[in-house]
């Protein structure tokens, strides 16, 4: 749990012009919901096909980092749309998700994921192909990372 | 007929001990919507390389051989933990709006696969390579990007009780598609 002393910091978030607009209508909230569903399948999908490959199980007649350069866009796209949607979620809601534990488990494996997908992961399979033993690690800790996001991102609302 | 089936379906003891359990929903639930990453993730990027949006030089055998077998197994996952939730609250959903929608767009995914596989998939070898393919697994593709779109959209609306028959006065138009039993009042 973060320090008590930055719950102003999420008072004034959850009183912004966005925030408040999201709250006071029935409608937005859901949709927006929706929105972030659709665009969690396009950046899943994107995930999903390059690790699948690295553990050897999925589409093994193309390499895994030509598979992720064409992914990219699709994958930055759909993360931008994750993000926009997600703040604006937030936004709404943020005194809650300050006392929120599954939020907090969400804030901070979610930098660790991007990181490790566009620092670590990205770079290495596109420049040479990596040894099978490296190619399964890289695949099983961004399927275990992203899932450790997406369940706590779902748990939210249920804790 | 189908309404006394369900009823006696939502008073059997599992269906309730589902519906009031404090854990197991929320698993079922949350691994339903975890499984779309699967689901409806792989099957994206398979409609993007028959549109040709996406992936150019990847052969769509490549996607059909090796990555739709993941896509059924997040499709086998969707459906149990789907068929569940729908057995937590039976009637319910029955009478619900956005679950009715759903299944509609459901049947239409449904027609598009199949109608692909029997009619576009069959001639693969003549435009596997091809970076566009032949108009009809364009529109395949297509039809499969809005068909499951809106079927995310319409699941995820199902937990909202806009259009709920419990909830009235509603248009006669929610009432009619819902097949909501309102019982007259007297004056």
């Amino acid at each position: 749990m973060p320090p008590e002393s930055w719950i102003g910091f999420f008072e004034w978030c959850e009183a912004t012009v966005l925030g408040t607009a999201v709250r006071n209508s029935i409608y937005a909230f859901p949709i927006i919901e929706a929105v972030h569903l659709v665009a969690l399948c396009v950046m899943g999908g994107a995930l999903i096909m390059v690790d699948l490959r690295l553990l050897g199980v999925g589409m093994k007649d193309q390499e895994a980092g030509h598979l992720a350069t064409l992914v990219r866009p699709w994958l930055a796209g759909a993360l931008v749309v994750m993000l926009s949607s997600g703040v604006l979620l937030f936004l709404s809601e943020a005194i809650k998700c300050f006392y929120n534990t599954s939020f907090w488990v969400k804030m901070t494996t979610l930098p660790i994921a991007l990181a490790f997908t566009f620092l670590v992961r990205d770079p290495r399979i596109t420049n040479g192909a990596p040894s099978p033993r490296q190619s399964r690690m890289l695949g099983s800790a961004s399927l275990v990372l992203w899932f450790v996001v997406a369940a706590a991102g779902r748990w939210i609302g249920y804790s | 007929m189908i309404r006394s089936v369900l009823e006696w379906l939502g008073n059997t003891p599992w269906s309730i001990a589902l519906l009031e359990s404090y854990y197991a929903w929320p698993l079922i639930e949350s691994t339903h919507v975890l499984s779309l990453a699967l689901f409806v993730g792989t099957a994206l990027m398979m409609d993007l390389r028959l549109v040709g949006l996406a992936f150019p030089g990847v052969p769509a055998s490549s996607f059909i051989d090796r990555l739709l077998p993941w896509t059924r197994i997040g499709f086998a996952v969707m459906v149990v933990t789907g068929l569940l939730l729908f057995y937590s609250s039976p009637l319910r959903y029955y009478h619900n709006l956005f679950f009715r929608i759903k299944c509609v767009l459901l049947a239409f995914a449904g027609l598009n696969i199949w109608l692909f596989h029997a009619r576009i998939h069959t001639s693969i070898d003549a435009w596997d390579d091809v970076w566009s393919p032949p108009r009809a697994a364009r529109i395949a593709g297509i039809v499969s990007i809005v068909m499951w779109t809106g079927v995310v959209f319409s699941g995820r609306m199902i937990a909202y009780n806009w259009f709920d028959c419990d909830i009235q006065p509603q248009p006669e138009w929610v009432n009619w598609v819902a097949q909501c039993q309102i019982q007259e009042v007297a004056p």
